[in-house]
């Protein structure tokens, strides 16, 4: 269970008992990334009813250990009707595979056509009216995502602001390799903590790179692994992190978009009324995480657990996000 | 010792030997691999030239600003880092924001002197 013909085979039963007996499957191909997904893409081909769609698989089928904040493939295909449901872009489920069945843990949605790497889209002329539109897309879409109805969703962890605090302290405190700005930003965090917000859905990863965006703007908000209850800041300010911005760091929104514009549609469309400085308590937050995950990634080297050269590297980023988080600290009395 | 070649001469050779020969010839995963060990002996180039006088100033900030006599770095280092957590220096430390500022700067510019988060600071 777990090679192309079987996977084939499954796929092609599938379409045949939800598009009809004509039915069949052309173009199975895997796709790269996803390191804890199989990500396959296919069409079935059904005269009139033809689709291009996306296969979301557990490795071999099976649902292995994860990282213990990633969700499961059916709790992710659930979130994903539910954001669907709330006027949220994101690719419509088509079929929710369990466990031990042919195909194994898996999910097959929608094939949303555009571009997800984010110097193209911040650089490449056919996106042009895409990034005039974008702030206000992705603000319109973070309202959408934060007003699902909590009752009804799959179990989700929850992860406020203190939460993750702690948790990326501990991870920082196990490395005992000290790092002066690291231990202010902890410092400042805990002393600064805002009042925590009402809880929402929370997307965890909303950034470039996470979103497919074709010529008009924003086509669908992908990667749901990292979702989970917290903090609607959490999201705003993780899409304003200068790492997603691609070099274009004049433009706080994911490099695309000034954050005024940002907050005034997520207002518009429903969201909470937040002014910038709301945000940075959440951006330093989002920056020092991610420098903590490099130090992590840089882990994988130092045990070799993955001796390859790109973790060895990724520890001299962290460096990276140091600047950041200076460059953060220096900017606080800027955005009252 | 023998030091001809030196240690920078013989690891321009080998990153020539990366650039021009190997990346050229491998494809996907490998030749990423290829490109991102080219850029580390970039940085171990940057280091040997920077590092020795960052660290003196770097070693000089923090005996100050711990007001110490202590020579190694990175004990001082951690002696910042108890004196942060202990909250006895925060964001309003006269000379803290500084020095980190400094030495972050310095460590970019080993690191990766093209990140944009550089010249933000530069401003």
């Amino acid at each position: 269970m777990g090679t192309v013909t079987d996977i084939e085979k499954a796929l092609s039963d599938w379409a045949t008992a939800h598009y009809g007996a004509g039915a069949a499957v052309a173009g199975l191909r895997r796709l790269s990334g996803g390191a804890s997904q199989e990500t396959w893409a296919f069409e079935v081909d059904a005269g009139e009813k033809s689709e291009a769609l996306i296969l979301r698989r557990a490795p071999g089928g099976l649902a292995t250990p994860r990282a213990s904040e990633a969700v499961t493939l059916a709790t992710e295909a659930a979130l994903l009707g539910a954001t669907d449901k709330a006027g949220v872009r994101v690719p419509g489920v088509r079929y929710v595979s369990a466990p031990g069945s042919t195909l194994g843990e898996a999910f097959i949605m929608k094939r949303i056509e555009g571009e997800t790497l984010g110097r193209k889209i911040l650089r490449d002329a056919e996106y042009e009216t895409a990034r005039a539109r974008l702030t206000k897309d992705c603000g319109e879409a973070l309202a959408g995502i934060h007003s699902v109805p909590l009752k009804g969703l799959p179990d989700l962890p929850t992860s406020l602001g203190r939460n993750q605090i702690d948790k990326y302290e501990a991870v920082y405190r196990e490395f005992d390799l000290p790092r002066p700005v690291f231990e202010l930003a902890f410092a400042w965090l805990k002393e600064n903590e805002p009042e925590p917000a009402e809880p929402v859905l929370v997307h965890g990863d909303f950034r470039l790179g996470n979103l497919i965006v074709d010529e008009n703007g924003l086509g669908a908000v992908l990667d749901w692994e990292l979702a989970h209850i917290g903090d609607p800041r959490e999201d705003i300010a993780w899409l304003c992190v200068n790492s997603w911005r691609f070099g274009q760091t004049e433009n706080r929104v994911g490099g695309f978009g000034q954050l005024d514009e940002l907050l005034d549609a997520y207002a518009g469309a429903g969201g909470a009324r937040y002014r910038p400085a709301d945000i940075d308590w959440w951006e330093i937050m989002g920056s020092l995480k991610w420098g903590v995950m490099c130090m992590t990634m840089y882990g994988a080297f130092k045990t070799g657990a993955d001796p390859s050269v790109e973790r060895a590297a990724i520890g001299r980023r962290v460096s990276e996000n140091e600047i950041d988080l200076i460059n953060l600290f220096e900017g606080l009395g800027r955005h009252a | 010792m023998h030091d001809a070649p030196s240690a920078k001469e013989l690891i321009e050779a080998v990153k020539s030997f990366l650039d021009k020969t190997a990346m050229v010839q491998l494809q996907g995963h490998a030749a990423f691999h290829a490109r991102v060990a080219s850029n580390a002996l970039a940085t171990v180039l940057r280091e040997m030239e920077q590092r020795p006088a960052a660290e003196a100033r770097e070693r000089e900030r923090l005996q100050a600003l711990l007001n110490s006599k202590e020579t190694d770095v990175s004990l001082l280092n951690r002696a910042l880092c108890e004196e942060i957590r202990s909250k006895r220096v925060d964001l309003a430390t006269p000379g803290l924001l500084t020095h980190l500022k400094s030495t972050t700067i310095d460590q970019l510019s080993v690191d990766q002197p093209g990140y944009s988060g550089l010249r933000t600071a530069a401003r």
